[in-house]
């Protein structure tokens, strides 16, 4: 059973989340999809920046960072 | 002799997959490579030559910029997707990366709608190995409807076979049958509506793509501006749109939602195609590099084990520079006794033997001892440092303080490219998407200094802030200085940034999105070859093509006398009022400024300039020289003042002209130019009067 929705920069380091839902205007929901977040899609959280921000993601095979801004931006249940 | 016939093959992927190498490899040109995203930023046309079943072929290859897409609108992706759409190349290769490959096959499967004859290489099979990544290389091609070839272009392994198929695909009479993707049953039965009425004007199109980019709708303008057709003229072809879009919408996919979905289908393809060829012999098997991550990128050993590498280098360059100028140094002296002597013997008058052999030779002689060792030991460490993939690792320490600045943390990889050349800086801040934050980090790129101006900063730091130091504590001592200059540097690029921010290019940040590729382990025996020849060599020869004429000039101002003095005198004393009040002297200040077509030839100058009168020595004995400009009059504020402005102050030439064409604006190439110089003259006349009340 999946777990609550959150937002994707809510995610502790080494947690998993299921994309439920992409905000933003079109073209920036656009980025995040070309990056393979899609609905359904499985993210982990991996590594904060020494500075707290950006965080890295495990997103399909590939590490991307993302500001804190973005990452609010996407929904995930908790996996 | 059989005809030659000619193979055009575009040469797409998702950027660092090696794209370049693949390119390289098979045409034997030189494109600088590195690991990193957004290493192409200019596209490159080679070619080799082959044979096919006793067809002699010549097989153009087409390097399009790196992308991760080709729906969206970046610059990048226009060109990639333009060249594919109306070039009409034979064949498409498409580079993919094996250690990732569903993320790859995105950018793959939207090749595939717009070219019919798609060929698959994927890349970096020996990562792909080391990690346990197993990929059925049939099963995948089968999927595809596409020949797939299994290479490691650094090794040259499987390139031969690329090629044959290459040759094969472009020259077989099938028209080619990639996978039809799918979105669904509603969008196909929309596609099919559309792609029935679309005017005749379009049928050299590629259809079921265009029917995709006018139902989707965003895409629209840019397709007519590049086909001059104007689909709003074809009543049929709306309605059907109109329909589409309706149909859409009634089975749950609201208008604005509809080119999600498109994307999100391609992506979800990917990921079943991915679910039926790839295998994975160990669960985590990029748990190395996360543990890499964890302690490079950690909150405490992040910044110092950047600041230590950072040092290290510079530390390994400042060192080892030494004995190698040293060498050549007395090497070109003795060459210019023995020219002198030849002169001699020729009888020549005195102005040519001053002329070309103390003024040319001599500053020939001086730049190329000179830069030569730091550069030639710099550029293969830090190629080292970005082959391994450590670079983007800088950009995600170092983005919050770039975010804090309204500018892109991208940026730390440009700024990394300006440490080799601001010109190379200024080119590559085409990564950064947005082009106000773009237009920041090409305006603020000349704030660390490139290859031109590290020796003029580590001689200086030798002569005046070392001297008192022996053995290894120097060297350490040195480097450290030279990093607490790179941080001024970088701590003035982001004050700068905030400031453009806030003023001329105001604006929020944008979405940043930044990879951090899988570490790769670096060649090290073709990093040597490759940073000697392509960037080493490149750049010493641009300094030696201005050293040459600036010799010339210089040696003509210090022996042509107007009146009582030489015309360098004149000026130097013309500029010396000013000089003063920023710490230099007018000697110093008319390097700079002799110096504009390159950097590299600052320190070289203000030698002769000193020197004009006196006799050769060896530059490289740093105590000798260190006499020189005392006996000139040189303070540690005159060092101080010389190291900031070196650091800031215009641009060099080559690196306005490359700003010039990246903006294609003259006022923001002028802002480039007195934007730097103003904060230079500024930060320069401060700290001289400053430090002038103290000492």
């Amino acid at each position: 059973m999946l777990e609550p929705i959150v937002t994707l920069s809510e995610l502790k380091l080494g947690e998993k989340g299921v994309v439920a839902d992409i905000r933003g205007k079109s073209a920036d929901r656009r980025r995040m999809l070309d990056l393979g977040i899609v609905e359904n899609t499985v993210i982990e959280a991996l590594q904060k920046s020494p500075s707290g921000d950006p965080t890295a993601y495990q997103i399909r095979g590939a590490v991307i960072a993302l500001r804190d801004y973005e990452a609010r931006r996407i929904s995930v249940s908790r996996a | 002799m059989p005809q030659l016939e000619t193979i055009n093959v575009a040469l797409a992927g998702n950027p660092n997959v090696g794209k370049s190498t693949v390119f390289n490899a098979l045409t034997g040109l030189k494109q600088h490579t590195g690991n990193w995203p957004g290493k192409t930023v200019e596209s490159a046309v080679g070619e080799c030559k082959t044979q096919y079943e006793g067809r002699e072929l010549r097989i153009v290859l087409h390097d399009l910029p790196g992308t991760y897409s080709l729906i969206s609108h970046s610059a990048e992706e226009e060109v990639a997707r333009d060249y594919i759409c109306f070039e009409k190349p034979d064949v498409t290769l498409v580079v993919v990366d094996a250690t990732c490959l569903e993320r790859n096959l995105n950018l793959c499967l939207q090749v595939m709608e717009l070219c019919p004859k798609v060929i698959v290489c994927v890349n970096l099979a020996d990562e792909a190995k080391r990690k346990k990544i197993y990929i059925d290389t049939k099963r995948l091609s089968a999927l595809l409807g596409a020949p797939v070839c299994l290479t490691s272009a650094r090794s040259n392994t499987g390139l031969k076979e690329l090629l044959e198929q290459t040759a094969a695909l472009a020259l077989s009479e099938d028209p080619g049958r990639c996978r039809r993707i799918d979105y669904g049953p509603v969008m196909d039965v929309a596609l099919n509506m559309v792609e029935q009425r679309l005017p005749e004007q379009a049928a050299g199109l590629p259809s079921r793509w265009l029917a995709l980019t006018l139902l989707e709708g965003e895409g629209t303008p840019q397709v007519e501006r590049q086909t001059g057709i104007d689909f709003s003229a074809f009543p049929v072809l709306q309605e059907a749109l109109e329909e589409g879009r309706y149909l859409l919408e009634k089975s749950g996919i609201p208008r604005e939602k509809q080119k999600d979905k498109i994307v999100s289908s391609l992506v979800e393809e990917a990921g079943k195609i991915v679910g039926e060829t790839v295998s994975l012999g160990k669960a985590n098997y990029n748990s190395r590099d996360r543990k890499i991550d964890q302690i490079v990128t950690s909150k405490h050993w992040g910044f110092p084990i950047m600041l230590l590498l950072l040092g290290l280098i510079f530390w390994i360059t400042v060192s080892a520079a030494n004995y190698p100028s040293g060498l050549l140094s007395s090497l070109f002296g003795f060459w210019e006794g023995e020219l002198e002597k030849f002169c001699l013997s020729l009888e020549a008058p005195g102005w040519v033997t001053g002329l070309f052999v103390q003024g040319i030779f001599r500053t020939l002689g001086w730049v190329i001892s000179v830069m030569l060792p730091p550069m030639a030991i710099f550029f293969p460490l830090f190629t080292i440092l970005e082959d391994l993939g450590y670079l983007p690792r800088i950009a995600f320490n170092l983005d919050n303080y770039f975010r804090k600045a309204h500018a892109c943390g991208k940026q730390a990889l440009t700024i990394c490219q300006g440490f080799g050349c601001n010109a190379v800086g200024v080119t590559g801040c085409r990564i950064i998407s947005s082009p106000r934050e773009r237009l920041i980090a090409i305006l603020t790129n000349t704030f660390v200094p490139c290859n031109g101006r590290f020796p003029t900063l580590i001689a200086i730091i030798t002569m005046y802030f070392t001297a008192g130091l022996t053995g290894v504590f120097r060297s350490v001592a040195g480097a450290a200085l030279l990093v607490g200059v790179i941080l001024l540097g970088i701590f003035l690029t982001l004050v700068v940034s905030r400031l453009l921010s806030q003023t001329v290019l105001r604006g929020v940040p944008s979405t940043f999105t930044l990879e951090l590729p899988p570490y790769r382990r670096p060649q090290v025996g073709k990093i040597l070859v490759r940073s000697f020849l392509d960037r080493t060599l490149f750049v010493l020869g641009r300094a030696v093509a201005v050293a040459a004429p600036a010799g010339a000039v210089i040696w003509l101002m210090a022996n042509v006398q107007i009146g009582d003095a030489s015309i360098l005198t004149h000026c130097a004393s013309f500029l010396d009022p000013f000089a003063r009040l920023i710490g230099l002297d007018g000697y110093l200040l008319m390097a700079f400024l002799l110096g504009f077509p390159a950097n590299e030839i600052v320190i070289p100058i203000v030698i002769m300039c000193y020197l004009s009168t006196g006799q050769m020595m060896d530059i490289t004995d740093l105590s000798l020289l260190r006499d020189v400009f005392t006996q000139n009059g040189w303070t540690v504020v005159t060092a101080v003042c010389t190291m900031l402005f070196s650091l800031v102050h215009f641009p060099c030439a080559t690196t306005l002209l490359t700003i010039r064409k990246e903006t294609k604006s003259l006022k923001w190439t002028l802002l480039a130019f007195f934007l730097p110089l103003c904060l230079g003259i500024l930060l320069c006349a401060v700290t001289a009067n400053v430090m002038r009340l103290f000492l």
